[in-house]
């Protein structure tokens, strides 16, 4: 089956911030995307699961989306302005979808 | 001092405070004890709408005086000058950074609605009157601090703009809004309305703070076997002399306003107790680089249990002492 080249991106971010990631995701012309709750993790701020949080100031969500490649530094400077002080991991992965006209 | 121990005594051997420190117990044994997300954001829905529309009925009941609008303004005022007083005994005290001091001040301007609904329960089993608009004053005290605290950034040179959303979502967090809704619903329907939903809003409440206590102990213990690391003993002395700076200031504002033993106890536990729902959510978006292990820690894992166990009885036995109560 014929496949086309496209980038992966995933932002771990907290739950906080999504709407604002969301939002500049949008202004930079991406039109899809998925969020995922995150059970917990480890990082430079030491462990934490999301079990007995009670606060939605100390969740993460990840943001996960699927884009041509052309448009992946658009998106990466809309995303790295929100992210930038904030915990939270980006990263950039090749996949590949079957249906280019979809991203 | 006879009525102050007699007081905690019997809050201590409550099943509010048992359930709490049932939780706290089983996190620090790391028991797999565990309440459900979404049971426990149902318990707190149940609990604000219960508080608020009884807050409202109450109201109903006793009508409008001049003294509720100066109610708000004083807990408004209150809210926006307690962080200031935080923020300079951390100076002294806390050896934190400016920012990390700024974010614990603007916790301890805010107010925990938890430690104010086991308040009125430990006031409604004394058989103590308090306002019924208590509650909107509540309401009024949670924002204020979240200002003050971006206004003391911003005086050490470190801009911080407060930008529309994050003012949208402080106003309008679904605490304020479930809280002054269901009391303007209260409000609206009296005595009458309550008598139609009393069978769910008012017998099982004490029961459904039991269980949320058992949680809020659970995540209070997490949080102390997680980051008691962080806190130095300056900053843990903090969180137990912070409330009574507070409540001492409460106490003050509520005999000046004329309020009932109820009335004047409320305020001090509003002043008193610290942020740990809507304040840390602010402080992530305005101030990410401020250590989140620090504010969490001492308003949820010391002040709160703090305020549950000791602070409640004082404040009440002061209130009581003080207005004839």
């Amino acid at each position: 089956m014929q496949t086309h080249q496209a980038k992966r991106v995933a932002i771990i971010i907290e739950q906080v911030m999504q709407s604002r990631l969301t939002d500049a995701m949008t202004d930079a012309g991406v039109t899809g995307w998925t969020v995922l709750p995150v059970l917990g993790g480890s990082g430079q701020s030491g462990a934490w699961s999301r079990e007995g949080q009670i606060s939605r100031g100390t969740g993460m969500v990840q943001v996960v989306c699927v884009i041509r490649p052309e448009r992946l530094d658009e998106l990466l400077e809309a995303a790295f302005a929100v992210v930038e002080r904030h915990i939270g991991i980006v990263s950039v992965s090749d996949c590949e979808v079957l249906r280019a006209e979809r991203f | 001092m006879d009525q102050i121990l007699s007081l905690a005594a019997a809050n201590l051997l409550s099943p509010i405070i048992l359930s709490f420190a049932l939780g706290v117990a089983a996190a620090l044994a790391r028991s797999d004890l565990n309440i459900p997300e979404a049971v426990a954001k149902g318990m707190s829905i149940y609990l604000l709408f219960a508080i608020g529309f009884k807050g409202g009925v109450s109201v109903a009941d006793h009508g409008l005086d001049v003294t509720l609008g100066l109610s708000l303004l004083a807990g408004v005022v209150l809210s926006a000058v307690l962080p200031l007083i935080a923020f300079a005994l951390l100076q002294v005290m806390g050896n934190l950074s400016r920012l990390d001091a700024a974010a614990v001040a603007a916790h301890y301007g805010s107010i925990s609605i938890v430690t104010f609904v086991a308040a009125t329960s430990v006031l409604e089993g004394s058989g103590i009157a308090s306002e019924g608009y208590m509650v909107a004053v509540a309401a009024a005290m949670e924002a204020p601090a979240i200002l003050s605290a971006l206004w003391l950034i911003s005086r050490g040179g470190d801009s911080r703009r407060m930008d529309s959303d994050l003012l949208r979502e402080i106003m309008l967090n679904g605490s304020i809004v479930l809280l002054v809704g269901s009391f303007l619903i209260g409000w609206v329907t009296g005595a009458e309305g309550l008598a139609k939903i009393e069978a769910f809003i008012v017998s099982p409440f004490q029961g459904v703070l039991c269980l949320f206590l058992l949680d809020m102990g659970l995540v209070a213990g997490r949080g102390l076997r997680g980051g008691s690391g962080v806190l130095r003993p300056g900053v843990l002395t903090f969180g137990m002399v912070m409330p009574l700076v507070g409540a001492t200031l409460g106490l003050g504002t509520g005999l000046l306003l004329g309020l009932t033993t109820g009335g004047v106890a409320l305020f001090m536990v509003l002043s008193a107790s610290a942020s740990y729902i809507a304040v840390p959510a602010a402080m992530r978006v305005a101030l990410p680089e401020a250590n989140p292990s620090i504010y969490l820690t001492l308003s949820l894992g010391v002040t709160f249990p703090f305020n549950l166990t000791l602070g409640i009885p004082i404040y009440v036995a002061v209130a009581s002492a003080l207005t004839g109560g």
